[in-house]
């Protein structure tokens, strides 16, 4: 799965301005076990990659999206990071591997128990998960390095940029539920100015020719 | 047993024909429905092909097991039985095996799914076909009645069931039509003259369902809407619930509460706004897309609306006289009253919404809809401006579709006659001098909706004679929503100025208005290049049209002979796309639109074994020439349903009225059709049929062809402001003059066949049923590509090979 990933990185670097993804990411993503975050039944296609229904309407993303994202948030080992939407546990199981703290918010009760459950099993600890309305984020534990939200919103949520540190980095992936069209990336800069990039993450130009 | 005493002593089952037919068809319409509320539209498409190939597989069965008929009496009645209590059952197990049309695409046990739906709701069909196949074959002397007691029975049962849905909820009417199969092997009963005590066991069985849907629990007949519609997921949420239904032939409308975590529907929210959103209630059409209803209690309430990309228009100048099309929950509506609007007109075509905010959510709503400045028109958008001698300070047309089901390419078939050239020449005719027409549009990359809206926009002034296009647009985008602005005069400094400060101060990115400079563009919301800017640049350039040819998506304007919005796939992408198909590539394919080709050659496959192959022997040992025969009925079999699918769509834009268009469309012709049988049947010898098959294909060619080229500019154009009773009438008039000649080739065929080759009848039937399950679905191709004009003009061609076939 991972040699695939960075296949595919490779692949589609004009947009991600890199050939290769962080090292660290791709390690906690050959070191983190898939198929223990994923509904028994659907174990098989734990390591393809592929997005995989995990119930409630939910989604387990892609790997190559989850690798990229995880990259764009640029995490470092002292970082603090908020995930807004557990589902899986997935996103912040690789997350715990690279940062200091994860605190993760999952608004259906039952995925959240399911996620609560597995990640225990795993013996990561450094996640913190409630199962409640990630909108307001987690002020008690604000501000965060790094935020993302796969949560289903209309549009991003005001509290969550203002519980963004200056420097700090949002990643949200945008589209249908199985099928991730882009990667919105909120960036707020030192001065607290807020702004965003889309990031198509394919290596596809809509446009050839002399235009 | 000698038949030809049989038929001189039974009269023809003529009212159970025309029953079960009535039946079967509203069967077909409600399970389009159902469909589009438990998964989505494109897969209407599929419930037609369904329903043929029950159909066609029927004609197969029936002219292989043609020794059924020396039992009719017991046979038919079954039949007719087994189609009453599999109706609702199939339904209900179809409905468990969940596709997902995203999954189609790279998950190959979809088309397992799939497949296992498509033979479970064709059993229903297949029985019905049974019923009326036989009645044919065993009456083959009065084949026209009985295939015109089908073709009216069709016709009614399209218009009962739109009257059901005013009255049902679409489950219930779903028992309804159960029952009615049941009553037409009742009815049968007696007209077979069937003992008391098989009809009395027919009453029982009747009986026992009807108790049965309201013994059983309420749970077994639950809708399973799929877990990836919003609705689905918005009730995931915490305490969240279903607060009101309502149902109507427009969708089954769902509105939710979620008092525990607010439902926050604001999509395109300007990332400066650190503004509340009011309380809402989230208003579902089919378990998609959400209009909310606000709460309302203070003019702050709404303050969250003027920070939107919609909210544009009203801080270039003040526009006073305000148009909603497609008002809904009333979120632009009461956008208008913010900035003071002094006169906004409400136009939402759905009345069950209006009824829901002038009722149950007056109060919540702050009595939105009865506000003395606010004015409510029930009406679809193209119909309510047409004839109308009013013009407006701005025009806002609603944003409708959701983003996630747009994302996925699964409007690419949906019909949109608001954003064709002709929609945007209209709402501009209708503007008052430097007034505003406004259309938000969801961002989405690579760019396709927002660059294929600037094209029909650039198009659009160019037809009403505006020279320099450029001065009149403006755009701007978010990171999620664009609004597209055209004006009725050119833009001025101030109002350009205007715009950049509305779109500094939230954070918006400009993309294009007359000399505007490139560094302005991509600055908030960034993409990797400034697409939305370049490619407004190049609409506007001598280039454009190479431009159009270039780019990887079709961003063709579209007009109401070929009405695809959101069909942006090019073939000759394709290769491109799989190559990318697990590095992220498959959100780039329109899934709508492959699901449709993918249907259609399922339908193809589907037909050609079921149907096809196993009368491969009959076909090539048939006495009659084979060749001609085939062709013949497989011609009128695509003929007649691309005629009808066309012209469904032409007189929607009379009538403007999607539910009584389709209604009156498919009775009209269905009912007519059935008229010419019976006057066929009146010449059914040698060269009294060979006469009425040219008369009538003659007469299918002269007004197919008047209709396609010259109908709107002749007779619609003049009677756009007339009443709705005026152009139902004129509507029916002219199907009945096309509908007629329609309905006589083929009862003739048949009743050809039935004097030299009675045993070819059910392979006939096969043939044609074979050809109307690819057609329903192939017409819809060619319109994408060709538009609707081509295909009436195939349509014709076809009538004319038909007739030439007709010495079989």
């Amino acid at each position: 799965m991972t040699r695939a990933i960075e296949d595919d990185v490779r692949a589609t670097s004009l947009y991600l301005d890199k050939e290769v993804l962080d090292p660290r990411v791709m390690e906690a993503i050959n070191t983190v076990p898939r198929h223990a975050l994923v509904p028994t039944n659907q174990r098989r296609h734990a390591y393809l990659n592929q997005p995989i229904p995990i119930g409630y309407g939910q989604t387990i993303s892609q790997p190559y999206i989850v690798a990229i994202m995880t990259d764009l948030l640029n995490s470092q080992p002292e970082h603090k990071i908020l995930e807004v939407g557990t589902g899986s546990g997935y996103q912040a199981a690789i997350l715990s591997r690279l940062v200091q703290e994860v605190y993760t918010i999952e608004i259906i009760e039952a995925l959240g128990k399911r996620a609560k459950r597995d990640l225990a099993e795993l013996n990561y600890d450094n996640i913190k998960l409630r199962i409640g309305d990630g909108y307001y984020g987690w002020k008690q534990n604000a501000p965060f390095d790094g935020i993302v939200v796969t949560a289903v919103a209309s549009h991003i949520p005001p509290p969550l940029i203002q519980q963004l540190k200056p420097g700090g980095r949002m990643i949200i992936p945008v589209g249908s539920r199985f099928l991730t069209q882009q990667l919105l990336l909120v960036i707020k800069n030192q001065r607290g100015n807020v702004t965003t990039q889309q990031i198509l993450p394919v290596r596809f130009v809509p446009l050839t020719g002399s235009h | 047993m000698n038949h030809k005493l049989l038929q001189s002593e039974l009269p023809p089952p003529r009212f159970s024909v025309a029953l079960i037919s009535a039946t079967v068809l509203a069967y077909e319409v409600l399970l389009t429905r159902l469909f589009s509320i438990v998964q989505w539209h494109h897969f209407a498409y599929m419930v037609i092909s369904i329903a043929l190939l029950g159909f066609g597989a029927s004609g197969t069965f029936l002219a292989l097991k043609s020794r059924l008929v020396e039992r009719f009496k017991p046979v038919y009645i079954i039949n007719l039985i087994l189609f009453g209590i599999l109706a609702l059952p199939c339904f209900l197990f179809a409905q468990q095996f969940a596709v997902h049309p995203e999954q189609l695409l790279w998950n190959p046990t979809q088309m397992i799914r799939v497949t296992a739906v498509y033979l479970l709701l064709a059993l229903p069909f297949f029985f019905a076909a049974n019923a009326i196949g036989l009645a044919l074959m065993r009456f083959r002397l009065a084949v026209p009645q009985i295939y015109s007691a089908d073709l009216i029975g069709a016709g009614l049962g399209s218009i009962a069931i739109v009257g059901l849905l005013y009255t049902l909820f679409p489950i219930n009417a779903l028992k309804i039509l159960s029952v009615f199969g049941l009553i037409a092997a009742i009815i049968a009963g007696f007209e077979l003259r069937v003992s008391w005590f098989r009809n009395a066991i027919t009453s029982i069985i009747a009986l026992s369902l009807l108790v049965a849907f309201y013994v059983l629990p309420a749970a077994w007949f639950n809708l399973s809407i799929s877990p990836y519609k919003s609705m689905s997921q918005h009730l995931n949420v915490i305490d969240a619930y279903i607060e009101t239904k309502r149902s109507s032939p427009l969708g089954l409308l769902n509105v939710i509460a979620s008092p525990t975590v607010p439902l926050r529907h604001a999509p395109g929210l300007s990332l400066n706004a650190f503004v509340e959103i009011p309380e809402q209630r989230g208003v579902f059409i089919d378990g998609n897309g959400i209009t909310p209803i606000d709460a309302y209690a203070k003019r702050d309430d709404s303050a969250y609306l003027d920070n939107l990309t919609s909210a544009l228009p009203y801080h270039l100048n003040r526009p006073a006289n305000i148009v909603v099309l497609g008002a809904g929950g009333g979120s632009l509506v009461r956008q208008a009253l913010y900035h003071e609007a002094h006169s906004v007109t409400a136009v939402e075509l759905d009345q069950q919404i209006i009824k829901l905010m002038q009722g149950d959510y007056r109060d919540f709503s702050g009595g939105l809809y009865d506000n003395e400045v606010v004015n409510i028109q029930i009406k679809e958008a193209r119909g309510f401006l047409a004839g109308n001698p009013q013009s407006y300070d701005l025009i806002q047309v609603a944003l409708i579709d959701s983003f996630a089901a747009s994302s996925a390419g699964l409007y690419a078939l949906n019909e949109n006659y608001l954003y064709t050239i002709e929609a945007l020449e209209e709402f501009y005719a209708h503007l008052s001098k430097d007034g505003y027409l406004g259309i938000s549009r969801w961002v989405k990359l690579p760019p396709r909706d927002g660059l294929k809206l600037f094209a029909t926009a650039v198009k659009a002034l160019r037809r009403a004679g505006v020279a320099e296009p450029a001065e009149q647009l403006l755009m701007i985008r978010g990171w999620q929503t664009s609004t597209l602005l055209m004006k009725k005069g050119q833009f001025t400094q101030e109002e350009i100025a205007r715009a950049r400060h509305f779109c500094e101060t939230r954070s918006f990115d400009l993309v294009f208005y007359a000399g505007m400079p490139v560094s302005l563009a991509n600055r908030y919301n960034v993409l990797p290049e400034s697409f939305f800017y370049h490619g407004a640049q190049l609409l506007l350039d001598d280039s454009s049209e190479q431009f159009l040819t270039d780019y990887k998506f079709n961003i063709e304007p579209a007009t109401d002979d070929r009405p695809y919005f959101f069909y942006f796939f090019k073939w000759r992408t394709l290769p491109e796309i799989v190559s990318l198909m697990g590095r992220g590539g498959v959100p780039l394919l329109e899934s709508g639109y492959l699901i449709l080709i993918a249907t259609l050659i399922q339908a193809v496959l589907i037909s050609i074994v079921l149907i096809l192959l196993p009368l491969w022997k009959r076909i090539r040992n048939s006495s009659v020439r084979r060749g001609r025969m085939v062709g013949y009925f497989a011609a009128l079999g695509f003929a007649f349903f691309f005629v009808e699918i066309a012209f469904i769509q032409k007189f929607l834009l009379f009538i403007h009225n999607p539910v009584l268009a389709v209604a009156l469309v498919l009775s009209g012709f269905l009912v007519f059709a059935g008229l010419g049988s019976y006057i066929a049947s009146h010449y059914q010898t040698g060269q009294d049929a060979r006469r009425l098959v040219t008369t009538a294909v003659i007469a299918i060619g002269i007004f197919g062809l008047l209709y396609a080229l010259v109908l709107t500019d002749l007779v619609f154009e003049p009677l756009i402001g007339a009443p709705t009773l005026v152009k139902l009438a004129v509507s029916l008039t002219l199907i009945g003059l096309l509908a007629t000649p329609m309905g006589m080739p083929f009862p003739l065929g048949l009743a050809r066949l039935g004097k030299q080759a009675k045993k070819q009848i059910p392979l006939a039937w096969a043939i044609n049923g074979c050809a109307s399950v690819i057609s329903a679905i192939l017409a819809t191709v060619i319109a994408i590509h060709f538009g609707f004009t081509i295909v009436v003009l195939l349509a014709i061609t076809l009538y004319f090979l038909a007739a030439i076939m007709f010495e079989f």
